[in-house]
């Protein structure tokens, strides 16, 4: 491998890493306040990506960007009402129940986007998605760009509205300590469903970034959620930096495997990083305990 | 203020309450005595909503509380410093503070903040450090400083000495004194007979379930049967 040959794989592993960061965002703010891996995750993103696709397909002829706005409100909407209405309800304030019923959730899901939406891959073609920028010797596809800067840009967003909003603070607060929100007068429950919308918004946003230069079938959220599951571990379970800086590790890993090892065999980087990690750092890079 | 009239609670089939009558008049200091597990917190936690009471009335300035949501009786302004503080402990001292002031008080924030900055000026000095990291009496006077941010009408301390060195439960008790003083009715739950007999108006004291003994602060701090059970004397 020659040196330009690697900085372009690591630009583009970066690249890539923008929307893993978004997915892994996601799914750590839901287990850092709900103690649970939201195993529904990769389906919501499917879910989120055939919106974007039939918003796109005639008679609409939605912008995938422009519908990013719709399906980051949508999908937290759809996020909330699913905790109030079934996870929350059904769970009885048992964490082993709530996973059971995201797992359920996601079968089902799967299960009916081939029902509806037969098992085929579909694309979506945007004019611009053709155009490439150079960065030093690497060139990157524009939609990659976009999606890097542009999820980049929403967990910035996230980040100030954890930090400085008192719905973010309560959030965090709700993480640790239930009983003591409780008697400041949080609603903990709302903050649950608040929390799990949020992590299902994240998928809206990546949903929209991901399908110019990506396609979507029932099954295309299995290889994102594994993705995301090993940068929550490798950046530390519940950790917002580690969902950053893994994410973006996780991409380069990936971009580096498949330059060394071939396309088909460059995921393999992945789960090596994963054993490493609970071998030589089981808390995360991020993580305390 | 608040009007506790035969309430029964406990915890799924259990009976820990079997029937509490209690008062607590504006301006007053009232104190709940009990031992360790005879039930103190379980009332609190009914008076505050976290559990709802299996029997019973929950007054609070005429309004029945019983069974309402925490988030409801707070608005009210009863508000509640539980034992073992429950301070965020992933949050830094200002952001504990602020979040008191979550439901109510909004409006009041910054003005409260540098009240209850004043109260315990250690606090300033560690505005920005994560409230995990203090020690229990800082986490103590954050919890405190935490309730004081919800402008309580009437403050719940769920043994608010415990675990403090001699020398921080005398400033604790005194500060208790303090915001009295200045008009806050207090329901204080304490293990600590003696310190809280002294500075209470009323007193309660919790046994088997049910109300054993009460009146004046100053007659139960004279009354044989109080000393030899609770004080070895
Ligand atoms: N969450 C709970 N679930 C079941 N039992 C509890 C719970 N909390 C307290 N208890 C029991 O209720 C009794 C009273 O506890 P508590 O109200 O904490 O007593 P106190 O505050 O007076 O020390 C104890 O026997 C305790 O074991
Ligand atoms: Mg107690």
């Amino acid at each position: 491998m020659t040196l330009d040959i690697a900085f372009a794989g690591i630009v583009n592993g970066l690249m890539s890493g923008g929307i893993y960061v978004l997915v892994a965002v996601g799914l750590t703010l839901i287990y850092g306040v709900l103690h649970i891996i939201n195993f529904a995750h990769g389906s919501m993103l499917m879910l989120a990506m055939y919106g974007v696709y039939y918003l796109f397909k005639p008679p609409l002829g939605v912008d995938p960007y422009v519908a990013l706005p719709i399906l980051v409100a949508g999908s937290f909407a759809f996020g909330y009402v699913l905790y109030r209405g079934l996870i929350g309800r059904f769970s009885h304030g048992k964490d082993e129940n709530i996973l059971l019923i995201t797992l359920g959730l996601s079968i089902i899901a799967d299960n009916a986007a081939l029902f509806f939406f037969t098992g085929d891959t579909q694309t979506i073609d945007v004019a611009w998605a053709g155009r490439f920028v150079e960065v030093g010797p690497a060139l990157i596809p524009m939609p990659k760009l976009v999606s890097f800067v542009a999820s980049l840009a929403l967990c910035a967003a996230l980040g100030l509205f954890m930090a400085f909003s008192d719905t973010g603070k309560a959030i965090r607060a709700v993480a640790k300590e239930r009983q003591g929100a409780r008697l400041v007068g949080i609603d903990v429950e709302n903050i649950f469903a608040i929390s799990y919308g949020i992590g299902i918004a994240c998928l809206g946003a990546a949903a929209c970034l991901l399908m110019p230069f990506f396609y979507v079938s029932p099954s295309s959220g299995h290889a994102f959620v594994l993705v995301a599951f090993t940068i929550v571990v490798l950046g530390g379970m519940g950790s917002f930096a580690g969902a950053l800086v893994g994410g973006l590790l996780i991409g380069i890993v990936e971009s580096l495997g498949g330059l060394q090892f071939g396309e088909q065999l460059g995921q393999i980087g992945i789960p090596l990083v994963f054993i490493l990690i609970l071998l030589f750092r089981p808390v995360g890079l991020f993580g305390s305990r | 203020m608040l009007e506790v009239r035969g309430v029964r609670a406990g915890y799924g089939p259990v009976e820990i309450l079997r029937g509490i009558d209690l008062e607590v008049g504006a301006g007053e200091i009232v104190a709940l005595l009990g031992s360790n597990g005879v039930g103190k917190s379980t009332l609190n936690n009914n008076i505050s909503g976290i559990y709802k009471p299996f029997a019973g009335h929950i007054a609070f300035e005429g309004r029945e509380i019983g069974g309402a949501r925490p988030e409801a009786i707070l608005s009210l302004g009863l508000v509640q410093v539980p034992e073992g503080r429950r301070v965020f402990p992933n949050l830094s001292v200002r952001e504990n503070l602020e979040l008191g002031s979550y439901r109510r008080g909004r409006a009041g924030r910054a003005v409260n903040l540098e009240r209850v900055v004043a109260i315990f000026p250690k606090l300033r000095e560690r505005f920005a450090q994560k409230a995990g990291t203090l020690s229990g009496g800082e986490q103590q006077m954050l919890a405190i400083g935490r309730g004081l941010m919800s402008e309580p009408r009437l403050l719940i301390l769920d043994e608010p000495s415990l675990g403090l060195s001699p020398l921080l439960v005398e400033d604790m008790f005194a500060l208790i004194k303090r915001l009295n003083d200045e008009g806050l009715a207090i329901l204080l739950v304490e293990q600590n007979v003696v310190q809280s007999l002294a500075i209470a108006h009323r007193a309660y004291v919790l046994e088997n379930g049910v109300i054993a003994m009460s009146g004046k602060a100053a007659d139960l701090a004279s009354d044989e049967g109080l000393r030899r059970s609770y004080l070895g004397m």
